[in-house]
């Protein structure tokens, strides 16, 4: 069946309210989610009332009680809104809930889930539009999931309700709840912890994440068509676990690596990627690695200053050329 | 007050007793240099973890601040633990990755102490709401400083509790200090309790250098959240005998101040309450000489504990470690 992204994420929350009776809502405004999604939610907030918590505009303390509930036997999903605004719960998400299992020496753990919906969503200027995950990268104890489509934005939300032992971070994009995907009912995920291979190709890796893939699938497309190149994509779905492995091995295959990141290009995700291949890739590489992201500045309002930096198939393209031209530069390792 | 069975009131000196010498452990090998990090000493408010913890069952829920070590102590946990991980060996409550400021000891409700002031209130609501669900009737109790009311999690915290009806005591020491500075000098709110009002929450504020005093209350109190009547808080009025944290030159106290204080002693007014009820000085004396022998045995004993293997730095990280490894 063919699911949109925000059903994906509607279905998740539904159908694990129904599977455990120990899963608690605190907050149930989620945010972004399109008439369609809303009315596959909308049952299950009502028959499920009782474990759904009017919250306040309290982001401290609605995280801070998710992990509470967690560490005393509960499971709790905290609907943090918009992603910037997990910024007023961080001391919580981070510097407890990310911390609790350690410090106790392994005594507790929280397994809560803290829903976010971040990312530039055209015109929701610098206080609207971050990209959490970078941050939340360098926060060892935390699982951050960044699904790259309907499928896995289903299988992961599900997976971090249901099942996982650990806190994890959830993270929607605004212009992801619309892309539509395929699920097979009943079919297994692949695990958390595993990149995608969305497409396979020879000629060039592209390592995506979140928004990033379908505009990097867009940007294989047109280098395939307009170009002549093979191009393999893959999905990181997680940015922690992250599966080094997985980017290893194709650019083993390939040889060339572009990653399209969303972050900021300091210290974003896409300079973890680098830091991988330049430790542990340098003899696959032919050519430079190139870093499609996003430039260090504040997003903008104005949509023509925001475009200017949105991270476009158009770009990645363009990354793409600049790697492929640029293998007689290369000085391979002897 | 005065009717309370002798048994009780000997396990409180006792308890006292054990807080205190357990501190001048802390402070004496502090001074050492034995002990890693800056330990918070709750020297002085002893009597406020004693007389609320009095109520608690093994499974009721404790958040504790960073001053942590007496409530820790009052709910039940091995000092011999207890001191092992505020001196980081292996043997410690949490294998030595928490330390004085985060000591954890699940099996016994001591969900945990946090570092961060303020940090533990909202997690306290949580634990409270799990088992108001659960139907177990454990209640949480959240102790905190008078410097957490400067915080707006507490003020969340207050306003959740309030709206869910959550079977949790909130129980703030008031030793008239945050951190470094009075009261007065960082709020215009005289007393703690009038911070529940406004979210309808039950408070009041009492003498918590009595133990008897705070018995009383929290007994109430406690029995009043069991009973689903929902969230209470106890402002206990205290004083901190030391510093902030071990090595605070205190520069913010008077000598008149401090030995003012001393008179509130809060051991020393419930070894007066028994010594007017007609018990023996040796008696008391038998119960404080038995106590520091054994605190002093579980020290030793911490002392000589191993330190933890640096090979295991990353154990623990995750309690469900995800494999990223590609299949072959």
């Amino acid at each position: 069946m063919k699911i949109s992204f925000a059903q994906g994420v509607a279905m998740a929350i539904s159908e694990s309210l129904a599977a455990d009776s120990r899963l608690l809502l605190i907050g149930n405004g989620f945010v972004g989610l399109n008439m369609e999604a809303r009315a596959l939610l909308e049952p299950a907030l009502r028959e499920f009332a009782d474990r759904i918590l009017v919250a306040p505009v309290s982001e401290l303390a609605l995280a801070g009680a998710g992990i509470g509930a967690a560490m005393a036997g509960q499971r709790a999903a905290v609907d943090l809104s918009t992603g910037s605004f997990i910024f007023q719960a961080f001391a919580q998400v981070v510097n407890e809930a990310a911390n609790v299992h350690y410090m106790s020496g392994g005594q507790t753990t929280a397994p809560v889930t803290f829903c976010s919906l971040a990312g530039m969503r055209s015109a929701g200027a610098a206080q609207h539009s971050h990209r959490i995950q970078a941050m939340l990268g360098q926060v060892p104890g935390l699982q951050v999931l960044v699904p790259g489509g309907a499928d896995d934005a289903y299988h992961m939300l599900k997976w971090a309700l249901l099942q996982s032992q650990n806190p994890t971070v959830f993270i929607s994009h605004a212009l992801l709840l619309g892309e539509t995907g395929e699920l097979t009912p009943g079919a297994p995920m692949l695990p958390v912890g595993k990149a995608r291979i969305r497409r396979e190709g020879r000629d060039l890796s592209i390592i995506a994440s979140s928004i990033t893939v379908p505009r990097a699938l867009e940007a294989a497309q047109s280098l395939e068509r307009d170009h002549g190149f093979s191009v393999e994509v893959v999905d990181l779905r997680s940015i922690a676990p992250l599966d080094r492995d997985t980017v290893l091995k194709s650019v083993a295959k390939t040889g060339r690596a572009v990653i399209a990141d969303e972050c900021h290009r300091s210290f974003g995700v896409a300079a973890e990627i680098a830091a991988t291949l330049a430790e542990e890739g340098l003899a696959y590489l032919k050519a430079p690695v190139c870093r499609v992201a996003v430039p260090d500045v504040p997003v903008p309002f104005s949509p023509p200053l925001e475009a200017e930096l949105t991270v476009t198939a158009d770009k990645i393209v363009a990354g793409a050329l600049k790697v492929l031209n640029a293998g007689s530069t290369m000085r391979r390792p002897v | 007050m005065t009717d309370l069975a002798l048994d009780k009131l000997y396990g409180f000196y006792e308890q006292l007793w054990r807080i205190r010498l357990f501190e001048g452990h802390v402070q004496r090998l502090a001074a050492k240099g034995e002990v890693p990090g800056f330990p918070h000493l709750s020297t002085g408010q002893e009597a406020v973890a004693v007389g609320v913890c009095a109520h608690l069952a093994a499974n009721d829920y404790v958040f504790s601040s960073h001053r942590a070590h007496g409530h820790v102590l009052a709910k039940g946990s091995d000092p011999y633990a207890t001191f092992a991980e505020i001196i980081g060996r292996q043997d410690g409550l949490c294998r030595g990755r928490g330390g004085s400021m985060h000591l954890v000891d699940a099996a016994n409700g001591v969900m945990g102490a946090t570092g961060v002031v303020a940090g533990n209130l909202s997690l306290a609501a949580g634990a409270a709401w799990a088992a108001q669900a659960l139907g177990d009737g454990r209640i949480a109790v959240v102790f905190f400083g008078d410097g957490a009311t400067g915080a707006g999690v507490f003020h969340e915290t207050l306003n959740l509790a309030s709206l869910w009806q959550l079977p949790l005591l909130f129980v703030c020491e008031n030793n008239g200090y945050a951190e470094f500075t009075s009261r007065e000098e960082h709020s215009k709110v005289a007393k703690v309790s009038a911070f529940a009002a406004p979210y309808h929450l039950p408070a009041e504020t009492i003498d918590g250098n009595d133990v008897l005093v705070v018995n009383a209350a929290a007994a109430a109190a406690v029995r009043s959240i069991r009973s689903g009547a929902g969230p209470r808080l106890l402002e206990c009025m205290t004083y901190r005998m030391a510093g902030h944290y071990v090595g605070d030159a205190q520069r913010y106290r008077s000598k008149e101040e401090l030995a003012a204080m001393k008179e509130k002693d809060p051991i020393d007014r419930l070894r007066a309450h028994l010594t007017q009820r007609g018990e023996p000085a040796a008696e008391l004396e038998a119960i404080e000489k038995r106590v520091a022998s054994e605190v002093q045995a579980a020290v030793e004993r911490a002392r000589q504990a191993a330190r933890p293997d640096p090979a295991t730095v990353l154990d623990y990280v995750y309690s469900q470690p995800l494999s990223t490894t590609a299949e072959a």
